[in-house]
């Protein structure tokens, strides 16, 4: 953290049991993602002729089971988790640095700036983003690339809207007039004064952001323009899944909880650290 | 008498949709080291007039005229008020603990504006800033740098945001109604401090006020405002004895006194102040006036020298005797 309330903020995180334990999951989750794959018997791609739609613990080697093509569900649940995460992460992460960089300095600045800066942004809100992702897909072709620019180019939006808002009426508190008549050059005012008092806002935004952004991946495969086949995303698995539920409902319920897990620790493990970082509720 | 800060026909308007003018030309000099109390009533411009000098007016406020400190004009398009900020002019909000960021620590903030305004490194910086706050008589100056504005009392937090605006050791200190939030024995407490202060670091102060018992004891001069205007100026011992201007007279009258508390009543000065936005031909105190003649009417008065002061008023009060 560069924000200079890192070490408290690490320390109250680490006294709260249930921060600990959300990071804990998470921890494992992303381990067995990068060391799961590797460990188990299947590729994901790889087709098991002899056990097509086993059901969890029935086939030797198939833990959760196997989708209808014989492929082993654990290691594509893996693998789905991975490039979902990965997604999530790095689109969160521009929503982050973009939205709240953009969203601070047009609310810093107000006036003219403000304007300028928030109609470009309605400008990007109205542009059809489905339309937006095919003309990408054009130029890029299809792939987890496509789909972290497509959605990193829609996310900021609504956080720099939000951390507008908070600027704006930050700037009229007066400890920012004091940060300016003691002398602090605009970016120290930002980084030092303006954005650790909104960040509680945007933590919880950016926690909201996660599960979204995993949604809108696996909308976007399903229109086919996502992740494609034989690549998995939870967003491919979970269509897959349910388009088998009465059949083989392990399909859907391997990924989505899988899926849920994540969405839940990344909610309760926001709300922590809003709190970590606000040292009237350390 | 060469001039640390120069104020000349200083109009400060705001867009409210329309044009409000808060404060309506108003010409000021102070020199180093001198002390200056601008007092007033709510609305009459004071803040207004700080925040200009220091480019700090809302986002729809526009000042014209002309602001020097230090010779270097203050008032232009983009950041022109840049020079005097960090140790030029220092800033002590009338809301204390709101000059304070929250979510950090009193010494952080304060090595901050060390470090920027002066240049320090930062060892150099956090002994400085230790030593700012037991210049202002925080009972543990070593506790409060690592404490957070919450943590603190409101007397505590005015005392660390009067370090924090000294921290960059300006050279003129802007007071805005300092104490108007603190209790009355915490009032008296901070004035005091701020008059040392002045003292040992050789700062000129603009306070600013509606407190008049606060001003006797600590600014040499004294400057009443009235609907954006001044209507008098003068050395404080003068003005307080002898006004000139029938609203100061009003003002000094209509504070309580043991003796007044006597007979029951406070004096007040009927009526109200005119409302921001209406124009007006005459004198703005026209219409609460007890002098008030048929030329208050129709002409506005000018700041003009009458004996020892200046004084805006077609038919001031004579010096020495009571109305």
């Amino acid at each position: 953290m560069t924000l200079g309330l890192g070490r408290e903020a690490l320390d109250a995180l680490r006294r709260d049991r249930t921060a600990v334990v959300c990071l804990l999951v998470l921890g494992l989750l992303v381990l067995a993602t990068l060391a799961g794959p590797a460990l188990l018997d299947y590729r994901e791609d790889e087709i098991d002729w002899s056990h097509m739609a086993a059901p969890p613990f029935e086939a030797p080697g198939h833990w959760l089971g196997t989708d209808r093509l014989g492929r082993d569900l654990l290691v594509r649940t893996l693998h789905g988790l991975r490039i979902s995460l990965a997604i999530a992460l790095a689109a969160t992460l521009v929503s982050l640095v973009i939205g709240v960089a953009w969203g601070a300095l047009a609310g810093f600045r107000r006036g003219r700036t403000d304007a300028w800066m928030m109609r470009f942004v309605d400008v990007l809100y109205s542009l059809p983003q489905v339309f937006f992702v095919i003309i990408l897909t054009v130029v890029f072709g299809r792939g987890p690339f496509t789909i972290l620019v497509a959605i990193g180019a829609f996310g900021w939006l609504t956080m720099a809207r939000i951390v507008r808002g908070q600027a704006l009426a930050l700037r009229d508190r007066e400890f920012i007039d004091a940060a300016i008549v003691g002398g602090a050059s605009t970016a120290r005012i930002l980084a030092r004064h303006v954005v650790p008092n909104l960040l509680g806002p945007v933590i919880v935004y950016a926690t909201l952001t996660l599960p979204q952004v995993i949604l809108v991946e696996s909308f976007l495969s399903f229109l086919g323009i996502g992740i494609q086949e034989p690549l998995a995303s939870l967003g491919n698995l979970v269509a897959d899944g349910a388009a088998e539920l009465e059949t083989a409902p392990w399909m859907l319920a391997v990924p989505a909880a899988c899926l849920m897990l994540v969405v839940f620790c990344f909610n309760f493990l926001g709300d922590s650290l809003r709190d970590a970082l606000d040292p009237r509720d350390r | 008498m060469s001039a640390l800060l120069e104020i000349r026909a200083l109009t400060v308007d705001f867009l409210a949709p329309r044009v409000v003018r808060a404060v309506d030309g108003v010409d000021l000099a102070l020199g180093p080291r001198e002390r200056l109390a601008i007092v007033g009533e709510s609305g009459s411009g004071k803040t207004q007039l700080l925040l200009a000098c220091t480019g700090l007016l809302a986002a729809n406020g526009r000042a014209m005229g002309s602001v020097r400190f230090e010779g270097r004009e203050l008032l232009g398009p983009g950041d022109a008020a840049a020079p005097a900020r960090g140790s030029g002019i220092g800033f002590v909000f009338q809301d204390a603990g709101g000059s304070l960021t929250p979510h950090r620590r009193i010494g952080d903030q304060l090595v901050e504006v060390a470090m920027a305004a002066r240049g320090m490194p930062k060892r150099h910086a956090c002994d400085e800033s230790l030593a700012m706050l037991g210049r202002v008589r925080l009972p543990d100056p070593g506790s409060t740098m690592n404490a957070y504005p919450h943590e603190l009392s409101g007397g505590m937090r005015q005392r660390a945001a009067i370090a924090l605006a000294l921290a960059a050791r300006p050279r003129l200190l802007f007071a805005d109604e300092p104490t108007s939030a603190l209790d009355v024995t915490v009032q008296a407490e901070v004035m005091a401090l701020l008059d040392a202060l002045c003292r040992d670091l050789g700062m000129a102060l603009l306070l600013v006020t509606h407190d008049l018992g606060v001003v006797a004891a600590l600014a040499g001069r004294i400057a009443v405002m009235y609907a954006g205007r001044i209507v008098e100026e003068g050395d404080t011992d003068e003005l307080l004895a002898n006004p000139a201007h029938p609203y100061t007279a009003g003002l000094l009258a209509s504070v309580p006194s043991l003796s007044a508390l006597d007979d029951g009543e406070l004096a007040t000065i009927p009526g109200a102040p005119p409302r921001a936005g209406e124009t007006i031909q005459g004198c703005r105190f026209e219409p609460r006036c007890p002098r008030r003649r048929e030329r208050c009417r129709v002409e506005g008065p000018r700041l003009e020298a009458g004996g020892t002061s200046l004084v805006a008023c077609h038919y001031p009060l004579d010096a020495g005797r009571s109305p």
